[in-house]
């Protein structure tokens, strides 16, 4: 299969003004062409940094890339000019975001924000054929193509997320970026997004990576799975690999007994002892050590590497073949 | 009755303009329209002064009829050298009303450009612009204006020269503090994520957004303005004293104001309606081009 995108030791930090907050460390990820690639990890854990960092819209001033590459379909985007960038994005890579209520100018018409686009990557275009792709992609999303000389506000939250997806796939970008796209609807509309997000992947043959906390959306809906953790990818693997719990680094097998099992009657679910490390203040060694129950004295003092534990499934733990052992 | 008409105004398939919807919810401001039918009065009048009044009447003197009480001859009286108070206070209007619209136009343009750009790019730019505009503002208006007009010479362009520049640092603050809320707004992100450029999103998605804010600021800086063009005339700066001039108006009759003080009133009341009916149209743009006004 065909790489879309490679990232390799990418490192981030931001400057605040009494720290340096190391956001990525080390941060490897490989996305293939048509995959839905679920990345998975806690608040802080670097999920939305990797995505503006793929866009290199990280805030300037505040935000860095120290080190490592990017690479998109063997174009190096952290070297890539002005004009490259604005090419790439919206019309190869393209990013939904989590809110749709913010996301979207309150003073443009629906209709005029989704033309936008084509007017930035299609200027040659003609205005009609523009009309047409409009409201093509409209009846994708599932809206009436009348409203789209409706103002943003005129719109519930759903039918705002679905605007925004019409927006990142009009000019049909092989790579998707959503960043936890259905976090701020509600349970029903959440399904409904996510199907039709799949549904127009499909439909354009792009790539998509999903950020999300939710494991359930992972299992339902993505191919792999990156569990991220402290700036760093701790485990990777299909998510029949990663699901399947036999073997797990520490911190996915604690992320799954978070998970409410129907079949046992348990009176508490069973998180994870402490906080994630702070990134301000990373400590030698594993990251994950201080909570980790198998935690050794080399935890502590060397970084574990990326070990393969079975075919494609990659566990970064001293222990990989016995991974699971926190499933006592 | 009202909810209902305003569903249908933006009801699925009504093809109407950003303007033409503008228009509509400025329509449903009565205050705004009473505002805007005013200033369309007032400046038509004015505009088409030569048609009803003789411009001689405004400057001819004649010592014999000084102090007339209003009459159907004159219809506002007449002042102490026997020119006809409305044909001053009409010629009047056509300079102060032109003059204040001209430099709040050039004051809100540089205005929302430097600070646009200052609050957009922040860093050096705004490092610099600012402390540009910083400077201006540590001189007080009128002082600086009076020296750009001593360094300028007199004349009414340069006047508009002037009265622009006192004008421009308050306008380009507001627009930069509006524009610095935006800035890290996530449309915005989401603007650069489809590859829109810098340039554009300020003038596609940042300015349409302050724009309604900072309509009601030019407009509240155009009353002053007026105001500002009479200070000047009154020191002998502005316009030169034949040519009436609503400010300078007041300021000629200001010895007779104890027994004849329907010769400060009555231009005073003019200037007062100018400036309050832009403020009530300023308050009525700024909510019609809000698309989120409910009523």
């Amino acid at each position: 299969m065909e790489k879309l995108l490679e990232i390799n030791n990418l490192n981030v930090v931001y400057y605040t003004d009494e720290s340096v907050v190391h956001a990525l460390n080390d941060f490897s990820l490989e996305v293939m062409k048509g995959e839905t690639l679920g990345l998975v990890g806690e608040t802080g854990a670097g999920k939305t940094t990797m995505a503006l960092s793929t866009l290199r819209l990280l805030p300037e001033q505040v935000g860095k890339i120290t080190g490592g590459t990017i690479c998109y379909r063997g174009m190096d985007i952290l070297n890539a000019g002005k004009k490259q960038l604005r090419d790439l994005r919206g019309a190869e890579i393209s990013m939904i975001f989590q809110d749709p209520m913010t996301s979207l100018n309150p003073v443009m018409t629906v209709g005029d924000q989704i033309k936008e686009v084509l007017d930035l990557h299609f200027p040659d275009m003609q205005p009609r054929e523009k009309n047409q792709k409009v409201d093509d992609i409209l009846k994708l999303v599932g809206i009436a193509p009348e409203r789209k000389d409706q103002f943003p506000h005129q719109f519930s939250g759903g039918m705002k997320q679905r605007v925004v997806i019409a927006m990142a796939l009009i000019a049909e970008p092989k790579l998707l970026l959503a960043d936890e796209p259905t976090t701020a609807l509600d349970v029903t509309i959440q399904a409904q997004i996510l199907a039709l997000m799949k549904e127009l992947k499909e439909k354009f043959d792009s790539a998509m990576v999903l950020i999300t906390h939710d494991l359930g959306i992972v299992a339902e809906f993505c191919d792999r799975i990156a569990v991220i953790y402290a700036g760093t990818v701790i485990e990777s693997g299909t998510v029949e690999q990663v699901f399947s719990q036999t073997k797990n680094h520490p911190y996915t097998a604690g992320l799954f007994r978070c998970i409410p099992d129907l079949t046992t009657t348990a009176k508490r679910l069973t998180p994870i002892p402490g906080y994630m490390a702070d990134p301000s203040n990373l400590p030698e060694g594993c990251k994950f050590a201080e909570r980790c129950k198998n935690c050794q004295e080399r935890c502590r003092k060397e970084e574990p590497p990326m070990n393969e534990a079975e075919p494609g499934h990659f566990i970064k733990c001293f222990m990989p073949e016995k991974g699971g052992m926190t499933n006592e | 009755m009202t909810k209902k008409k305003n569903r249908n105004q933006t009801s699925p398939g009504a093809k109407k303009s950003k303007w033409a919807l503008v228009w509509i919810r400025f329509r449903k401001n009565k205050l705004a329209m009473v505002g805007l039918t005013v200033l369309v009065i007032l400046l038509l009048a004015a505009l088409l002064a030569p048609l009803y009044i003789d411009y001689s009447q405004a400057t001819k003197q004649s010592i014999r009829e000084a102090f007339e009480p209003p009459s159907s001859r004159h219809l506002f009286g007449t002042d102490q050298y026997g020119r006809d108070l409305f044909a001053r206070i009409i010629y009047g209007g056509r300079i102060s009303l032109f003059a204040g619209l001209v430099t709040m136009g050039i004051a809100f343009l540089c205005g929302i450009t430097l600070g646009g750009s200052a609050g957009f790019f922040g860093g050096r730019t705004d490092t610099i612009i600012m402390r540009f505009c910083d400077v201006l503002m540590s001189v007080p208006g009128i002082l600086l204006s009076m020296s750009i007009v001593a360094a300028l010479g007199q004349g009414l362009i340069k006047m508009l020269i002037a009265l622009s520049v006192s004008q421009i640092p308050r306008q380009a603050r507001t627009a930069r503090a509006s524009v610095m809320t935006l800035r890290n707004q996530e449309f915005i992100e989401a603007a650069r994520c489809c590859g829109t450029s810098n340039r554009r999103i300020l003038f596609k998605h940042i300015i349409p957004n302050v724009l309604g804010p900072l309509i009601v600021g030019v407009m509240m800086g155009l009353g002053g303005t007026i105001l500002q063009i009479a200070s000047l005339g009154f020191l002998g700066i502005g316009i030169a004293p034949p040519t009436p001039e609503w400010g300078t108006i007041i300021s000629e009759n200001q010895n007779n104001l104890m027994y004849y003080p329907h010769l400060g009133i009555i231009p005073g009341v003019f200037i007062m309606i100018a400036v309050l009916s832009l403020n009530f149209v300023g308050d009525g743009l700024r909510d019609a081009l809000d698309p989120k006004m409910k009523n």
